[in-house]
């Protein structure tokens, strides 16, 4: 007993320690064969998806014209929409009698409404006015048709020599300049990064320590020298890795597949990433910490990180179209602040210098979070 | 610390959940080098007392002294001196046996051959299945896996929640057997259970309900204490001789135990025999007469019983 009492508090060795702990939460994960399939492959599946299959750029735009006074500026218009793939001109009618029951019907997506003596309006240089109805049942489809029936309108309003001023123009420039067809995969593939950033470091994290405290080993865990801290940076090292080889290759698909360009710098964009998976596995730590079964851990992550992320994020919805009172709420949505910062590298090609204000948004929620997470995490159960 | 002081002091120990009392005055010691038992139904608090006694988590009133040191104050001292089993201990399922006993090893900042010595003998039990994933182990070899598990850095005290719950009655024995063997050594166990087969193998037992001790004892000498004739009666109709017995004017305490009855007298003064032939002519009245009556030694089971039954009434 005196030979053994000797030994006083034994000082963990770090290296061997958190090395050991690293090792087996590596163990956990590439055993779980159908979990880390499913985590390799989903973001592969969702880029294919994301690109195919939920596309909100418009192929087939069918279009009702209503023109009360035809004339050969009005056909001129007519061809015009008609030349491009985009559009097809379903119907021309002298009044707006039939559009209710158009759209009801399906049959058009946009009504152009000319007012009449549209030409002679033209002419004389004036603000002409014109009336573009467009079926926003999906609003984001919506948004994208006026912005093509817009683009339209002013490819002709500037064809023609007439010094008129077309009915609208402005918000058309700026979305045309970094995004010129408007390739939803393009605006797609970032929030998909945070999505599945999320998904690994914050579900999986949250999952994973609550199965610890579900089995009892994280009580034998708390009671061998581990400090709290170790146990956190073993648990999330890991994940890190796993959530930066993720990045990669839904990087690497979205260029293969779609072509989606990388204009920016790709270490810059690597190192937003991990920050951000750094905030996510906070949350996850957060998460677990509050929670006794790895099934209120599960809906806890699911509900506090991946629904805000897929919802407020502006991946989806652009924040723009969201409810006043809703808009200062996503400012807390990491994942918003991720999403600008990599539209803002893969699309514009933009580097720290202008993306220095939510870098520091987000590495000050890192810190943040992370502190939280790791004063969660107490040396005792209670 | 000496020889003489206890590995384990508690005074006085409270813990609540709310409003709920988990623990409430609690205070014993236990010797060093002693096999103690904690023996009470869930929800007796066995858990909560564990908690104190490992400090993860904090009394709300009382102290304890674990190897010496204070569980509030040394808790960190305490840690690594201390195998801890906790009642849900389940190892990792995923990792294989070797990998189990390595990672606990290396977390406790030790090798699994620098504890060959205190766990050699039960590892050479589950040795054959080294490269099995724990998740694959029959109940009785986790739980000989968790005890390398818990000793493998060669701590002078083991705390076993409810160590064989969920294990089959031969991997039980084999497993007490072990923590014999480990006793035998020097080592200071305190292990709870449900059953009272195993609390006879402690040296002292510690009945506790409700968040309090009821008596400390000897568990070979606890029978000792029941001091009113107690007969066990069987019969083909059970619940019939249950009824019977309960509405009669004399009985202390009637409970159903195994296949048979048990029936305490209330006239401490009888002895069995005499209570025996009463009880038979007065059932054999009401028509139950296949019953067999003997009169028993009280076992630890009755002892608790009785002061179950007494407990409720005392803090009433």
């Amino acid at each position: 007993m005196s030979s053994r009492t000797g030994g006083r508090v034994r000082a963990p060795r770090l290296p061997s320690a958190l090395g050991a702990f690293v090792r087996k939460e590596l163990h956990h994960i590439v055993r779980d064969r159908q979990t880390l399939a499913i985590l390799l492959l989903m973001p592969l599946v969702q880029v294919l998806l994301f690109g195919y299959a939920l596309r909100t750029d418009v192929r087939d735009l069918r279009v009702a014209m209503v023109d009360p006074t035809p004339d050969v500026l009005t056909v001129r218009l007519r061809n015009r929409l008609e030349s491009t793939p985009r559009f097809r001109v379903v119907s021309t009618a002298t009044s707006t009698a039939l559009l209710e029951d158009q759209f009801q019907r399906r049959v058009a997506d946009v009504a152009l409404v000319l007012p009449t003596s549209f030409a002679d309006g033209l002419a004389r240089g004036d603000r002409t006015p014109v009336l573009l109805v467009t079926d926003a049942s999906d609003p984001n489809s919506g948004t994208t048709m006026q912005s093509y029936v817009r683009a339209a309108l002013a490819d002709f309003e500037s064809d023609l020599s007439a010094p008129g001023r077309g009915p609208v123009r402005i918000q058309v420039a700026s979305r045309m300049r970094y995004n010129p067809t408007l390739e939803s995969a393009n605006l797609f593939v970032p929030g998909l990064i945070a999505l599945v950033l999320t998904l690994v470091s914050a579900l999986m994290t949250a999952i994973s320590l609550s199965r610890e405290k579900e089995q009892g080993t994280l009580e034998v865990l708390l009671v061998s020298p581990l400090r709290p801290w170790q146990i956190i940076v073993g648990k999330v090292l890991p994940y890190l890795a796993l959530g930066f080889a993720i990045t990669c290759l839904v990087l690497l698909a979205a260029r293969v597949v779609f072509a989606v360009p990388l204009r920016g710098s790709l270490t810059l964009l690597l190192a937003e990433s991990v920050l951000y998976t750094i905030v996510s596995l906070s949350l996850g730590v957060l998460v677990a910490a509050r929670t006794t079964s790895q099934r209120a851990a599960m809906l806890g992550a699911l509900v506090g990180t991946m629904m805000p992320t897929a919802l407020l994020s502006g991946m989806i919805f652009p924040i723009s179209s969201m409810p006043g009172w809703l808009r200062p709420i996503t400012n807390v949505v990491p994942a918003r602040w991720f999403i600008v910062i990599a539209r803002g590298i893969m699309l514009k090609g933009a580097g720290l210098g202008i993306l220095w204000h939510e870098t520091l948004v987000l590495a000050g929620m890192a810190l943040l979070l992370l502190v939280a997470a790791t004063r969660s995490f107490h040396a005792r159960l209670d | 610390m000496t020889r003489a002081d206890p590995a384990v002091t508690a005074s006085s120990l409270g813990k609540r959940y709310g409003d709920v009392v988990a623990l409430d005055d609690v205070t014993f010691d236990v010797r060093v080098g002693e096999l103690f038992g904690l023996i009470g139904p869930d929800g007796a608090g066995k858990t909560s007392l564990f908690r104190l006694l490992t400090t993860v988590q904090l009394p709300d009133a009382g102290s304890a002294r674990v190897l010496g040191l204070d569980v509030v104050k040394d808790y960190r001292a305490i840690r690594s001196r201390i195998g801890y089993m906790p009642g849900r201990f389940s190892l990792y399922p995923d990792l294989s046996v070797e990998e189990n006993l390595r990672f606990f090893a290396s977390v406790f900042g030790t090798t699994i051959e620098a504890g060959e010595r205190l766990i050699a003998p039960i590892y050479s039990q589950i040795a054959p299945f080294a490269d099995r994933r724990a998740g694959a182990l029959s109940g009785g070899m986790k739980q000989k896996l968790a005890l390398c598990c818990a000793l493998v850095h060669l701590p002078e005290l083991l705390l076993l929640d409810e160590p064989t719950t969920g294990v089959d009655a031969v991997s039980r024995r084999e497993f007490w057997d072990l923590l014999e063997t480990l006793r035998a050594d020097g080592l200071t166990i305190v292990a709870s259970t449900p059953y009272m087969d195993e609390a006879m193998r402690c040296e002292r037992v510690a009945l506790i309900q409700h968040g309090r001790i009821l008596d400390i004892a000897d568990p070979r000498t606890i029978g000792a204490r029941f001091d009113r004739p107690l007969l066990a009666l069987r019969s083909a109709e059970r619940l019939r001789l249950l009824r019977a017995l309960r509405a009669l004017p004399d009985a202390h305490s009637v409970f159903p135990f195994g296949d048979a009855v048990h029936y305490a007298d209330a006239r401490a003064d009888r002895d069995g025999s005499t209570v025996a032939a009463g009880l038979q002519r007065v059932l054999a009245e009401q028509g139950i007469r296949d019953v067999q009556v003997t009169p028993i030694e009280p076992g630890i089971e009755d002892v608790f019983m009785e002061l179950m039954q007494r407990a409720p009434a005392a803090t009433a």
